[in-house]
């Protein structure tokens, strides 16, 4: 008996470790961040550093470090592909969730998860030699690596989450709705998009910034589909370089404890912090949408 | 007494969620403006055999009627019949009031939009009309905008009776309309029931059999899918031809 109970708390023991595990984990990804940061963010100032657009640490004068041509860029870019997915999404999910013919379901659910698998870098190679050129014909443009091309790829990264969430914040409206709808005499795209959509809500916003948060983060695709020119961005057209690709490209070569270095670490203390709250965020008004259907 | 006309006819009717046959030959006569009921022990087929009458059972898979069902003498079973039109004639109100999370003027209005009436005059009038045949208007007529989801549970209901009357149907189903209220909210519906019958054809599912017997002239009886009996409501309740009607109405079983 007395065993029996001593196994029962090592294995609660063992599964608290766990989760306290991945606590640490995130705090010391912070720590280490911020730790890195500092010494940087001192030496420019927080308002060179997120006021100024000038990203310039090779110059032959006064190396600039201003990151807000990458902040522009990146929220650019983010809301780009939000433009895109978050409409498409919310369709796909509506039309899963209540129109498709079970048929049509089982093939299709299994499609957006795979669509989910595609390894980043594939998805950029298809930005450079599938979108870019459709794009430079289609605008008139040299090249077509630009702020939309990388919206259109991460777009295509963010739908999966925005399906699948949106679908499964549809699926837990309460059935007696979309009854009353179709008893008054309403179709099932009337009943999806005027009754069950605006029940679900909050469940669809927590989804679309989860799909957010994922476009934030993306660095593969957009490094090689934006064309990384650090200049400030003049439109979606213009070629863009966002602190995901920042970080990518010049973390490697840089010398360490320069100030360059520790620059680079505050773009990904941003950037963190940035995905932190929109994660935090959407997993608040989830939890939200769930109490209220209760 | 002028003959009554008949509004929905079933006959030979089966009905089958998937190899369950849970319908078995029944054939009804149910007459316009007029409240039929149907009672019978849980389980029995009450609710399946009404929700036949809208094709609600549409959205069970593995759900399949047989027989003939018409109303006015018009099939309602084959696949050239359009749901939404016969939905739109044949109005439902469900056991648990289901308001949607909109305002109260949204809720009745929402039949009206989603078949194409934008005129705000005339879903005004038509919100207005329906609530107060709903005997609703006087409680919320100052508090339109107010969410639905805020109304007591018998003026929910009274609510839903006034959505389905907004698209001016001919026919009202109820399912068990009150099972989920109070006394005095059921004997507002009871009321409010009665004063409908004069426009609509009612046809109720109830567990309460005083209910059946106060508000209906015809009721049928239900057992195991088969109907056992149907008839005027004072003789099924009076002189019960069959024996098996007896017990159940004089609480012998069910």
């Amino acid at each position: 008996m007395k065993i029996k109970r001593i196994k029962e708390k090592v294995v609660e023991g063992l599964f608290f470790l766990n989760g306290l595990i991945v606590i640490i984990i995130l705090a010391g990804i912070f720590l280490l961040l911020l730790k890195n940061a500092l010494p940087g963010l001192k030496e420019i100032g927080l308002m060179e550093f997120l006021a100024t657009g000038y990203w310039n640490p090779d110059a032959y004068g006064k190396a600039t470090y201003g990151a807000l041509s990458m902040l522009v860029s990146t929220g650019m870019v983010t809301i780009g592909s939000l433009l895109i997915a978050v409409p498409l999404g919310i369709g796909t999910a509506a039309y899963l969730s209540d129109v498709a013919s079970p048929r049509v379901r089982e093939i299709a659910k299994p499609v957006v998860e795979i669509l989910a698998g595609i390894p980043s870098v594939v998805l950029g190679f298809l930005g450079i030699v599938l979108v870019g050129p459709l794009l430079a014909k289609l605008t008139g443009t040299y090249n077509g690596l630009n702020a939309i091309n990388g919206s259109i790829l991460l777009a295509v990264m963010a739908l999966p989450t925005i399906i699948s969430l949106s679908e499964d914040a549809l699926n837990s409206v309460p059935r007696s709705y979309a009854e009353a709808s179709l008893a008054l005499g309403a179709n099932k795209w009337q009943t999806v998009t005027q009754v069950k959509v605006p029940a679900a809500a909050s469940g669809i916003v927590a989804a679309c910034m989860l799909g957010m948060g994922r476009a934030i983060g993306e660095t593969m695709t957009v490094l090689m589909a934006t064309g990384n020119a650090a200049q400030f961005p003049t439109g979606f057209l213009s070629s863009v370089k966002t602190m995901t690709s920042t970080i990518a490209i010049e973390l490697g070569e840089v010398a360490y404890f320069t100030t360059h270095f520790y620059m680079l670490f505050s773009v990904g203390l941003v950037l963190f912090l940035i995905t932190f709250v929109i994660n935090l965020i959407s997993d608040i008004v989830f939890n939200k949408h769930m109490k209220m259907l209760k | 007494m002028p003959l009554a006309k008949v509004k929905i006819k079933i006959s030979d009717f089966n009905f089958y969620y998937g190899q369950v046959k849970v319908i078995k030959g029944v054939s009804v006569e149910m007459l316009a403006k007029n409240v039929t009921s149907i009672i019978g022990p849980s389980g029995c087929g009450k609710s399946t055999l009404l929700r036949c009458f809208n094709r609600m059972n549409d959205l069970i898979p593995g759900a399949r009627a047989e027989g003939r069902a018409e109303i006015e003498g018009v099939d309602i079973l084959g696949p050239q019949v359009d749901v939404v039109e016969l939905r739109k004639r044949v109005g439902m109100v469900f056991q648990k009031p289901n308001p949607f999370p909109k305002s109260i003027f949204d809720n009745v209005a929402y039949g009206l939009r989603v078949n194409d009436i934008t005129d705000r005059l005339i879903i005004e009038k038509r919100v207005e009309q329906s609530l107060r045949s709903a005997a609703l208007w006087d409680e919320v007529k100052d508090r339109l905008k107010d969410n639905a989801l805020n109304l007591s549970g018998g003026q929910q209901q009274r609510l839903c009776v006034a959505r389905a009357l907004a698209v001016e149907p001919e026919i009202l189903l109820m399912d068990e309309p009150a099972s989920a209220l109070d006394p005095i909210a059921t004997a507002r519906i009871e009321e409010l029931i009665v004063e409908l019958k004069k426009h609509y054809t009612i046809v109720i599912v109830t567990h309460n059999m005083q209910q059946a017997a106060r508000i209906s002239d015809h009721t049928a009886f239900l057992m195991q899918g088969e109907l056992v009996e149907y008839g005027k409501t004072s003789d099924i309740f009076t002189k019960p031809r069959k024996k098996l009607t007896e017990d159940y109405i004089t609480g012998r079983f069910g």
